[in-house]
């Protein structure tokens, strides 16, 4: 079975993120770019299914600058068999569009069964990529899975809906996302990372997938203006001396919040 | 034959499982009310269709379109009803919820149309070239504005992020007959409703919220975030650290990953504010912390904040609040 993993370069959420208040892109000198989290339990998801079945083939895909080549490398170290890199100029600021187009041209060039993403990014909370990838690619979407089994060439999970849980199932080939309730990325080992070197990371750029940045007949979003907003200061903050609740109920009281 | 006013919004209007209008409906009418004239779409099975398009008018809708599906959960066939009712309609944006199945909707929709996507908008506003969305981005740090290049935007609105309501209107309904289409979709085999208690305001659209964290200590004390939050009428919603240690569901999970909130009032208990959590609430009106460590940086972003026990001190604030009541 062949999966593709597609995993996505965000700025840390554990630390001030920060706009360029001109250009409007992430200010990746001000704010350390990482791994998205749902990144990497969903290669763990991946990697499990080639526990079980080990002719399993697993080709890491992102879209992205060239700092996410040392993640790549290193889901090559967990397990993954090979690497994509989508990477150009052009691409700087591209919108949900653009990067769907990119990483649909990039999937069609091999025959992958099982194309698997997170939910939703931690930079742009789009959580659309999955299904846009489906309609581009004519392929059934099993989104916001909190379990996922793979037999016989079915798929079956839970999807977490609002509200509501659903057993759900498609025939592979297929799209899947999951949700953070998967278990995290298990460390590469010695082996692993040895054998890494020896694995390829393709480069393609936009000319490679024959996909055009600005065709004229699709719409792009584009930022108009970016403003920071300032930081919530501190109040009142009181050890609590057996009044404390007092004071807070006269609080919310003098603000009519009760 | 109907004709639509040319400044119409078109207005994706979810159903909930139960056949029920999404908490959506009322604030997507009212922001579509507010940058033009609001053509409400509705896809449900067929016996809910007729309550549905009353509510969507009673919201604000100057027309409803509406189209029998044979399940709400599936998003393709949504995604099919309203891209008849945009080919009829022409609108000059179309509005959606930022929710799991509206923005699947909304993706699929603006794929196949090759129009611009604007997600987890704030508010809607206009200006001489068209609609704008205003968003917030990383956590609340960021105002940002987006538009498309050309066309109509199709944006998705954060659910509880509009305070304006539109007027209501008489029903003037249409049906769709929506061939299915040829979408690969999945199949669902079971759906089963997680039992949510209807008698708590729901936590995105809430007007105040208490949450809980680790320092809940377990499943059995987090009963006490239960016991504020009816005491303050509030929704309930939970830091990541007591969703993993199984005290909460994830829905109720408030953050970076979980849902985003900006009510009137926010009160964390035992949460120490890390800023994935605060991602997800600093934008609340007024924020409240009780947390023993005096260090923890939630208190940061406090109003008010008292350092001490939330098993000493909650109790105390429930008996005063009672009290008060009584008066
Ligand atoms: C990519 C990513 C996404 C994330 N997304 C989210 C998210 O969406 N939401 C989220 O919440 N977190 C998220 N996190 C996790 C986040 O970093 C923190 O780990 C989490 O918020 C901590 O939860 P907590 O404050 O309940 O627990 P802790 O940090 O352990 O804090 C518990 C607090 O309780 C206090 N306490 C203990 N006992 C008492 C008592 N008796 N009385 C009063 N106070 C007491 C302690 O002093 C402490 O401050 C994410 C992390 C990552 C990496
Ligand atoms: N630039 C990218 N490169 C590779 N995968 C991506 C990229 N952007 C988004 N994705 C995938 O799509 C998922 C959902 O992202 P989003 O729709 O942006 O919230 C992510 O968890 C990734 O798996």
């Amino acid at each position: 079975m062949k999966i593709a993993v597609l995993i996505k370069e965000v700025p840390d959420t554990g630390a001030d993120r920060t706009l360029n208040q001109h250009t409007g892109l992430a200010d990746r000198a001000a704010s350390e770019a990482v791994l998205d989290e749902i990144g990497e339990r969903t290669l763990e998801v991946a990697l499990k299914i080639l526990d079980s079945q080990p002719e399993t083939h697993i080709t890491v895909l992102s879209m992205g600058p060239e700092t996410i080549q040392a993640t790549l490398r290193k889901a090559l170290a967990m397990g993954a068999a090979g690497a994509i890199h989508v990477s150009d100029e052009q691409l700087l600021g591209a919108d949900l569009m653009l990067t769907a187009q990119v990483l649909a041209a990039a999937l069609r060039r091999d025959q992958y069964d099982l194309i698997l993403t997170g939910n939703m990014s931690t930079d742009g909370s789009a959580g659309m990529l999955p299904v846009m990838l489906a309609e581009l690619l004519s392929l059934p979407a099993a989104t916001s899975l909190s379990q996922i089994t793979i037999t016989d060439g079915v798929l079956q999970g839970t999807r977490e809906l609002e509200g509501a849980t659903a057993q759900v199932s498609t025939p592979l080939p297929a799209i899947a996302s999951i949700t953070e309730a998967l278990p995290d990325a298990r460390f590469p080992n010695f082996k692993g990372i040895m054998a890494a070197k020896k694995k390829p990371i393709e480069v393609l750029s936009l000319a490679d997938l024959d996909v055009e940045a600005l065709p004229a007949d699709t719409a792009r979003s584009i930022m108009l203006t970016v403003n920071q907003r300032p930081a919530r200061e501190a109040g009142t903050i009181m050890t609590d001396d057996g009044q404390a609740a007092t004071a807070l109920v006269e609080f919310l009281a003098k603000n009519n919040l009760v | 034959m109907t004709t639509f006013a040319p400044d119409s919004i078109l207005v994706f209007l979810e159903t909930t499982l139960g056949g029920e209008p999404a908490k959506s409906t009322a604030e997507l009418l009212g922001a579509a009310a507010g940058i033009g004239t609001p053509v409400a779409v509705i896809a449900a099975e067929a016996e809910h269709l007729e309550a549905l398009a009353a509510h969507a008018a009673q919201a604000g809708a100057h027309s409803v379109l509406s189209a029998q599906v044979d399940s709400v959960v599936l998003t393709a066939p949504l995604a099919d009803v309203l891209q008849q009712a945009y080919e009829l309609v022409q609108p000059q944006a179309v509005l959606l919820a930022h929710s799991l199945t509206s923005r699947e909707v909304a993706a699929r929709f603006a794929v196949r149309h090759k129009l611009a996507l604007s997600v987890d908008a704030l508010g809607v506003q206009r200006d001489e070239q068209g609609v704008i969305a205003s968003h917030s981005i990383y956590g609340g740090a960021f105002a940002t504005t987006s538009a498309p290049t050309f066309g109509a935007p199709v944006i998705t609105v954060r659910v509880g992020s509009i305070e304006e309501r539109a007027q209501a209107q008489e029903l003037a309904l249409r049906a769709l007959d929506v061939a299915a289409g040829d979408s690969a979709e999945i199949t669902v085999q079971d759906v089963s409703s997680v039992q949510a208690d209807s008698a708590r305001p729901e936590l995105r659209t809430a007007t105040k919220v208490v949450s809980g964290g680790r320092g809940l200590g377990s499943a059995e004390q987090f009963e006490l975030v239960y016991q504020l939050a009816d005491a303050l009428e509030a929704g309930v919603g939970a830091s990541r650290a007591a969703v993993d240690a199984g005290f909460i569901e994830h829905a109720a999970q408030v953050g970076q990953t979980g849902v985003a909130v900006s009510p009137q009032l926010y009160v964390a208990l035992g949460i120490s504010g890390a800023i994935q959590h605060k991602a997800g609430m600093q934008t609340a009106k007024t924020i409240v912390a009780i947390n023993k460590d005096s260090d923890a940086p939630i208190f940061e972003i406090a109003d008010f904040g008292i350092v001490g026990d939330v098993f000493k001190i909650v109790p105390r604030v429930i008996s005063a609040l009672e009290a008060r009541k009584a008066q």
